[in-house]
């Protein structure tokens, strides 16, 4: 089996340093990073934290030398897909693509290029700490599913067994969209209150009045899920209070937070801007929303 | 001559004290004493739409002012409460006037005396070099009428001080349809400046996309028209208009409350935002996205400390 990491940040290294331990798997990833590249074809790919890992899946910048490969997974920033895709298409034409990457609208976009595309979410998370070497700092399952009846269910068990053979436990499931828009409520409804304040996950959660404002955002994406049919599997009301006790993530910087701290764009157009987009589509208001869409996008124009 | 007091010396305070003492004997109250000595020393310099220096007395104790016929309270709404408690028992012959943004200015200063009250909101817009310089940028009006023992004429008479003092000021009979155009608009613009670190440019006029922040601006405006209306207030102008006006202007304006985020002050959140949240629920109001602005500039300000 051949499977191309494409994006091989922080998380799309998770997958390609495990997956490049299997005897039955050849590894490749793809990236622009082009330091990043030379080191992992020089010295490996190494994890540390979580779980200690030293892989060697072949580094590329160069799309144009990937062979065919059976899976594509896409690990980009969501801004980045098309781009990514556009460039990497030619390998997956006999293969299926799935993304791992945050928000709504991946899939779609990768539809557009491929044709066996598989909608994946994933917890597992890092931060790429110097080229070639990767700090995994939590563990965590992954979920894949169909993105529409073009993609076998059993390419999406072949890929998952794959994933969970090399140590990162991956379910393959019928309708994936319930963990993806868990995981995207529970983003767009956390996410932009820290970076709109700058206050950690924990302080945005102890204030009355904040924390009903997320409840606002969480119902208005329930509503968006359930005019889909999308059934939740989890309460993201739940998974918000868990992550704001002391010993999870009371002290946590959301990502965007960290993102706007450092100036970087965020991916405010895939959470919030997801959730607009696909509440238009079905007729379901999204005030809130749209509202924080666009203070977030206020911000990353203050920089220009 | 005329006998003002200017209480509060930032750039409204600077601009009022600087212009009126050209026609009126003007003592400004400071909060620092060097400060009040910069001033006696130095005089006042203006630039920019005036440029003259003018002669003040000044001093940073209540006990030495002079009464007056007018004092003009013009210190930041968040300065207002202990301002109003240094006052007490002085200027004992004095029509008092406020001049902050938002709404409940006039209450927290009757509180401190008996002193017949103007209300005026500004437009101006000044920018401070220092205590003894001030630039006059925007010559846009003061508006001023009655609030508690004063006539339409007697707000008359103090913006025709100012007019020949060489600022704009209007006298009306009833200032809340001014009032409450400028609480809209403020609440909008400054909320959204503050969240967004945006200064007031086009951006907020903008309604290409869907995430552009012009829907927003808008919303927030209808919001703010829905509480006047519940209140019974006409407004004076359509705040939307105000905002589009304002951004075609082609001038980055820093609403003050953005440059309190910037600096890390406590901005007048509670006077404009939270006192129009407070109309809405006493009358009944859904506003929904101004909550969520005042939540939010609250919860910002909280991540100082």
């Amino acid at each position: 089996m051949r499977i191309c990491v494409v994006g091989c940040g922080a998380v799309g290294s998770l997958f390609a340093a495990n997956l490049s331990l299997l005897e039955d798997v050849e590894v490749w990833a793809f990236d622009l990073f082009r330091e990043h590249v030379d080191a992992i074809n020089r010295d490996g790919l190494r994890l540390t934290g979580a779980g200690e890992v030293l892989g060697h899946p072949r580094a590329t910048a160069d799309a144009a030398e990937l062979p065919p490969c059976d899976f594509g997974i896409v690990a980009t920033k969501a801004m980045h897909t098309e781009t990514a895709i556009a460039a990497t298409a030619h390998a997956f034409a006999e293969g299926c693509v799935a993304t791992v990457q945050n928000g709504l609208g991946n899939e779609e976009t990768l539809a557009a290029h491929v044709e066996r595309v598989i909608r994946g979410t994933t917890f597992p998370a890092g931060k790429l700490v110097a080229p070639g070497r990767v700090q995994w700092d939590v563990k965590g399952d992954t979920t894949l599913g169909p993105y529409d009846g073009r993609t076998p269910l059993a390419e999406v068990e072949r890929l998952a067994d794959a994933c969970t053979r090399a140590g990162m436990p991956t379910y393959a499931v019928a309708d994936a969209r319930g963990p993806q828009w868990r995981k995207v409520i529970f983003n767009a409804s956390t996410n932009p209150i820290g970076a709109l304040t700058g206050l950690t996950h924990g302080r945005v959660c102890e204030r009355p009045d904040l924390r009903a404002l997320v409840s606002g955002l969480v119902d208005e994406g329930k509503a968006v899920a359930a005019a889909q049919d999308i059934v939740l599997d989890a309460d993201p009301e739940e998974l918000i209070d868990h992550a704001a006790r002391p010993e999870v993530a009371y002290g946590h910087k959301a990502s965007m937070l960290q993102d706007v701290e450092a100036r970087r764009v965020t991916e405010i157009d895939y959470l919030n801007g997801g959730i607009v987009r696909f509440g238009r589509e079905h007729g379901v208001p999204t005030p809130l929303n749209e509202a924080i869409w666009a203070l977030v996008k206020g911000v990353e124009a203050s920089w220009q | 001559m005329t006998s003002v007091v200017v209480a509060g010396a930032g750039s409204i305070g600077s601009l009022l004290a600087g212009h009126l003492a050209r026609v009126a004997e003007v003592t400004v109250l400071t909060r620092r004493e060097e400060h009040a000595q910069a001033l006696a020393a130095e005089g006042l310099r203006v630039s920019g739409r005036s440029e003259f220096t003018a002669r003040v007395e000044a001093t940073a104790d209540p006990a030495r002012l002079p009464d007056a016929e007018l004092a003009i309270l013009a210190c930041k709404g968040t300065d207002l409460e202990p301002l109003a408690a240094r006052l007490e028992g002085r200027v004992p012959s004095a029509t008092v006037m406020t001049i902050q943004n938002g709404l409940g200015a006039e209450e927290i200063v009757a509180a401190h005396g008996e002193w017949p009250l103007l209300s005026a909101v500004t437009f101006m817009s000044g920018t401070r070099h220092g205590d003894t310089h001030v630039e006059y940028v925007l010559d846009t009006a003061t508006w001023i009428g009655p609030y508690r023992g004063t006539t339409e004429a007697d707000a008359r008479r103090v913006a025709d001080l100012i007019v020949a003092g060489g600022l704009k000021a209007e006298a009306y009979g009833d200032l809340r349809p001014a009032q409450w155009s400028k609480l809209i608009f403020n609440a909008t613009v400054n909320g959204v400046a503050a969240l967004t670190e945006l200064p007031h440019d086009f951006h907020f006029a903008e309604t290409q996309r869907l995430s552009d922040l012009g829907h927003l601006v808008r919303d927030l405006v209808d919001e703010g028209k829905a509480v006047a209306a519940a209140a019974g207030v006409e407004l004076h102008d359509d705040p939307w208009e105000m905002n589009v006006l304002a951004t075609q202007r082609g001038h980055r304006h820093y609403p003050s409350m953005l440059e309190d985020v910037e600096a890390r002050r406590p901005t007048e959140l509670e006077l404009i935002n939270g006192a129009l949240v407070r109309e809405a629920r006493r009358h009944g109001v859904a506003v929904p996205l101004q909550a969520a602005i005042y939540r939010l500039v609250k919860a910002k300000e909280a991540s100082y400390s």
